[in-house]
């Protein structure tokens, strides 16, 4: 017997709210994110450079910005972000050679980038504070 | 309809490898750069260090690596996101507003970057 579902029955859109992203959606996701979040702060990276390499004064004042509570924390999330797009986007080039494409591959994978950033923003937090 | 007019090199192929490449590059940079700083590094050292060819090159070469990174990166997220289908009838003029403004900051920074190393 056929199944007599009509078309107009069909899902026209897809609702991503309705169901639970797997892993590598959420690591994929937050590729992007954190890619804007590092757009948006290149221009500060810009002025730190200028800033230090000006004169002594310059750079004396962006080491001592950065012992400012509030500053500290904006480089741990800078140097958190940069490292996690940096290992996703190894994860990326390496699936590029055609490793760790299958589903179990790329969820290892994503698993792999979790668990190194984690460890990175750690890393950054002990050397910031 | 998405037209292609904004991406970085008018060809997704061109686009995809120019990501790799400019991804590897600022890879080196900040890898190298998070070496110089987590070693402790004083004005004079600093300044020494980016007042020599190799640094200055390499600087400006992490630069506009990140100027055609950002460039292709933000065209995938704003052609995905800002579009007709989810923002209405504006959806093409808000995300063609962003992509200038993106561009334009990019090229500023870019800029900028040169008159820090040679100016």
């Amino acid at each position: 017997m056929k199944p007599t579902v009509s078309k107009d029955k069909r899902p026209v859109n897809l609702d991503l709210g309705s169901m639970q992203l797997p892993i590598t959606a959420y690591v994929s996701i937050t590729h992007r994110l954190s890619g804007v979040f590092l757009f948006l702060v290149s221009g500060l990276m810009v002025w730190a450079l200028d800033t230090s390499l000006r004169s002594e004064e310059g750079f004396n004042s962006v080491a001592s910005t950065l012992t400012m509570p509030l500053s500290k924390a904006i480089l741990w999330l800078i140097a958190s972000a940069l490292s996690y797009h940096a290992l996703s986007g190894v994860k990326h080039i390496i699936m590029d050679f055609g490793i760790g494409e299958t589903m179990q591959g790329g969820v290892t994978g994503a698993r792999i980038v979790i668990a190194l950033a984690i460890c990175l923003a750690v890393f950054w937090g002990v050397v910031i504070w | 309809m998405v037209t292609q007019v904004t991406s970085f090199s008018r060809s997704g192929l061109s686009d995809w490898l120019i990501q790799r490449v400019t991804s590897l590059i600022l890879l080196a940079y900040f890898i190298c750069l998070a070496g110089i700083l987590l070693g402790g590094v004083d004005y004079g050292a600093w300044k020494a260090m980016h007042d020599t060819t190799a640094m200055r090159i390499f600087t400006l070469l992490a630069a506009m690596s990140l100027a055609a990174h950002a460039w292709i990166g933000l065209w995938a997220v704003y052609t995905d996101y800002l579009t007709e289908r989810m923002l209405g009838p504006r959806g093409n003029l808000i995300r063609r507003f962003c992509q200038l403004g993106t561009v334009l900051a990019l090229v500023i920074y870019l800029l900028w970057v040169i008159e820090i190393l040679w100016g």
